[in-house]
């Protein structure tokens, strides 16, 4: 495969995640202006960080309120990382990649780029904004099921698996970073409303509300939604799982190819150190820290991926 | 406009039944809900849509994607027809290969007098780089679409031969699929032979032109110039169908003696390049120094046997259209026949005397650019005002040299489907032959553009033409 159609599929991936985690949030905020309409500004403005989109939001003039941040998150083109933006980003992407794909795969794309532009070309109303976010999340499981249901599980998967699940554990560490402070133990109100809001947001955001209930029952504590979304083996979303899926591909890549590449030594580094703490241990070290550490090593991951693999030279 | 000659209508043939290629497929339209048609029709465009298969436009201010129409009303051809106009593409083609190997070598036609030197000489699509240059196979021109207008039930005229990197296929793929989505039952009723082999015959043609450094299966690229090119779309659909990779310049670098491309395990080489990006930007270090399209040394590769390119560098002078006037002596003179398509009679305004013929009859011609293609930079005399001929005879009297004018030739139509039911509407056609060493294949069909603009001549896609599918019918 040439190294730039591998590129292509990685990035393509990349992008389609991080609309679907970008609508996450945009729903997140919305329930909680919903819910507690007097702390929205502060809730829109930690949204807007979890974007890591402060300085632009704030350079084009938006303001803290939820029709800026909304159209901010979904539909301004110079935000590169707004919902139509990166659609487009993954539309461009399988293009390029068109020869990779199955027909299944690219119309879905295609598609969902004709659907979404048709429904961010003007401003979201309040009243339209469940159905454009429900309207992105079926898009992005259209073209989730025929990756699933079409793609032959080679070389190609897995680059794409790889764009998939690093975006995923970079967008959850965000999430997760931008609210830590509320996770922390010592900080920890319960039974306070704002609280119950603020984790319901995280859970929300990583679409991991219902699977907590299940697993945990009522019991609400912030140790159990970090452990849940960091350490959790069975949570689709938790950042261990994304490594282990992370080092499966890298692992598939390297026994098909013959060559072992120092993306997978990284990769596996980093797993077995997730597979090792516990929750309590992370606290320990700093619940900020940690994550500021794994979103940095994250980012390298996707560097050495990028060099071992030949995206670009 | 001017007065509106009678033009032959392929359908009806101007009578009042259809003509005999036409008659079953008259039989079921006849018998079809004109509502249901139209219904149809926006389906096959949605279908496209979903597909992706669109065009970007030059020049367009919004570089959006647009959709080249497509009309659901075939355009039909019988077995006998095609039989004639087949030999005379062969025929056609063969010439061109002649021509081209003979003028990167011994120039004998030049030398005979029957080509100028200085049409060669002072011709950018030449390429002194490639003299003494033999391609491997012998061939040149692996894949030419030969564009042809009818006039009347036994008139067909060569517009133009498309000897560079001829497009359209993908339309011609993609339409016959739509067809057979839409109206199976046509298929059943009516024996149409089948497109869908080119792929296949494309990918076999170029394999057997594999260069001397090629061991074992010959491994294909497809060149594209990028996803913002306007034929992008076709590019990435023959690489996928045929099963080759698709490339672009930064993929591909000279390793030793061979042309590589960058893969996620290093670099591998390749054999044969079908490559869609022009001479000029091919490569750097021999041609246009600023192209980030090709590769720089590609050329020098090329020529020590390490790959080959198709078409061949240099086959542009084939198909200039000022060469284009002197095909009917260059056919003569290679095959010692005389040629079996004709050619529009052409005044070279480089001529004295044709440019003041041509200056003299402005409103009734059509002139264009002889470097010129889509579409662009060409008037229609009879369909042109005032005020537009008055500019062109000034661009035509600034530099004659540029241009070339023929008659307006009564372009035959084929019916569309509008809102007031048939309506005729002007047509061409674009065969596509491939050649290689074990010799010439032409698929029984080929592109139909169509003006959907009623009274238009032009059909070009980026003069709001539109698509039909082409039927050749079997025996």
């Amino acid at each position: 495969m040439l190294g730039k159609t591998a590129g292509g599929l990685f990035w393509m991936y990349r992008y389609l995640e991080r609309a679907e985690n970008t609508a996450r949030l945009a729903d997140a905020g919305f329930r909680i202006a919903l819910t507690r309409s007097d702390h929205a500004e502060d809730e829109w403005a930690s949204i807007i960080d979890t974007a890591s989109a402060r300085k632009a939001f704030l350079g084009a003039g938006g303001r803290f309120d939820g029709p800026s941040v909304i159209n901010f998150l979904l539909r301004d083109p110079a935000n590169r990382s707004s919902v139509i933006s990166v659609t487009e980003a993954a539309r461009n992407n399988a293009r390029l990649v068109r020869t990779a794909l199955t027909r299944e795969v690219w119309e879905a794309v295609n598609e969902t780029w004709m659907t979404l532009k048709a429904a961010l070309a003007r401003p979201v109303r309040e009243t339209d904004l469940p159905d454009v976010l429900t309207l992105i999340r079926n898009q992005s499981a259209l073209v989730r099921g025929a990756t699933a249901g079409t793609m032959l599980r080679n070389d190609i998967y897995n680059f794409a698996r790889l764009g998939t699940f690093i975006e995923r554990s970079d967008n959850i560490a965000r999430i997760l970073d931008v609210k830590y402070y509320v996770l922390l133990p010592s900080v920890h109100l319960v039974g306070s409303t704002l609280d119950n809001v603020q984790w319901e947001t995280i859970l929300r955001a990583a679409s991991a509300e219902r699977s907590f209930r299940w697993v945990y029952g009522g019991e609400t504590r912030p140790l159990t939604i970090a452990d849940f979304l960091i350490l959790d083996r069975r949570m689709p979303r938790s950042l261990l799982y994304c490594l282990r899926k992370i080092a499966g591909n890298l692992g598939h890549l390297c026994t098909d190819y013959g060559v072992r590449r120092p993306s997978l030594d990284f990769a596996l580094g980093l797993r077995d150190e997730l597979e090792e703490l516990t929750i309590d241990q992370v606290m320990e070290r700093g619940l900020h820290e940690f994550l500021t550490r794994f979103i940095q090593s994250n980012n390298a991951l996707a560097a050495h991926v990028e060099e071992d693999f030949r995206f670009n030279r | 406009m001017g007065e509106t000659p009678t033009f032959f209508n392929e359908m009806d043939g101007g009578g009042e039944h259809p003509r005999a290629p036409y008659a079953r497929y008259g039989d079921w339209f006849a018998g079809e809900a004109p509502e249901r048609l139209r219904r149809k029709a926006r389906e096959a465009e949605t279908f496209f849509r979903r597909t992706g298969i669109t065009f970007n436009v030059y020049g367009a201010a919004d570089a959006d994607e647009r959709l080249i129409p497509f009309d659901i009303v075939p355009r039909i051809i019988s077995a006998k027809e095609w039989a004639r106009l087949t030999k005379g593409i062969e025929q056609r083609v063969r010439a061109i290969n002649a021509f081209l190997h003979d003028i990167y070598h011994r120039q004998e036609i030049l030398r005979a007098g029957r080509v100028p030197v200085s049409l060669i000489e002072n011709n950018d699509a030449f390429l002194p780089k490639m003299l003494g240059v033999s391609p491997p196979g012998g061939v040149f021109t692996h894949i030419v679409g030969v564009d042809l207008v009818r006039t009347s039930e036994n008139e067909f005229f060569v517009l133009e031969d498309n000897a560079r990197t001829p497009s359209g296929v993908s339309y011609m793929l993609e339409n016959r699929e739509t067809m057979l989505q839409m109206f199976p039952e046509l298929f059943t009723k009516i024996r149409v032979r089948p497109v869908s082999d080119y792929p296949r015959m494309l990918r076999r043609s170029l394999s057997a032109c594999a260069p001397p450094a090629c061991k074992g299966k010959p491994v294909i690229a497809v060149l594209t110039p990028g996803i913002h090119n306007s034929a992008y779309y076709e590019h990435a659909f023959i690489a996928d169908q045929m099963g080759a990779e698709l490339v672009e310049g930064r993929d591909l670098r000279v390793v030793e003696g061979r042309i590589a491309m960058r893969t996620t395990l290093g670099y591998t080489p390749i054999d044969v390049l079908y490559r869609r990006v022009d001479d000029d930007y091919l490569d750097p270090l021999n041609f246009r120094p600023d192209s980030f399209l090709g590769v720089p040394g590609i050329l020098d590769v090329y020529r020590s046997g390490g790959i080959t390119i198709a078409n061949a560098p240099g086959t542009g002078i084939a198909d200039d259209k000022a060469i284009y006037s002197y095909m009917p002596d260059i056919v003569q003179f290679y095959t010692g026949e005389k040629p079996i398509l004709k050619n529009v009679p052409t005044w070279r305004c480089s001529e004295p005397s044709s440019l003041s013929y041509v200056l003299d009859h402005l409103a009734e011609l059509v002139v264009k650019e002889v470097h010129g293609s889509g579409g662009y930079g060409m008037l229609v005399g009879p369909a042109a005002s005032k005020k537009e001929l008055e500019a062109f005879r000034a661009k035509l009297t600034a530099k004659p040299s540029n241009y070339i004018a023929q008659p307006t030739l009564a372009l035959s139509t084929v019916p569309i489907l509008t809102r007031a039911g048939l309506a005729p509407r002007h047509v061409d056609l674009r065969p596509f032959v491939l050649m290689s060493p074990d010799g010439i294949e032409i698929t029984p069909g080929g592109l139909t553009r169509v003006a959907l603009k009623k009274g238009s001549l032009v059909v070009n896609s980026s003069q709001g033409g539109g698509t039909k599918d082409t039927w050749v019918l079997e025996d």
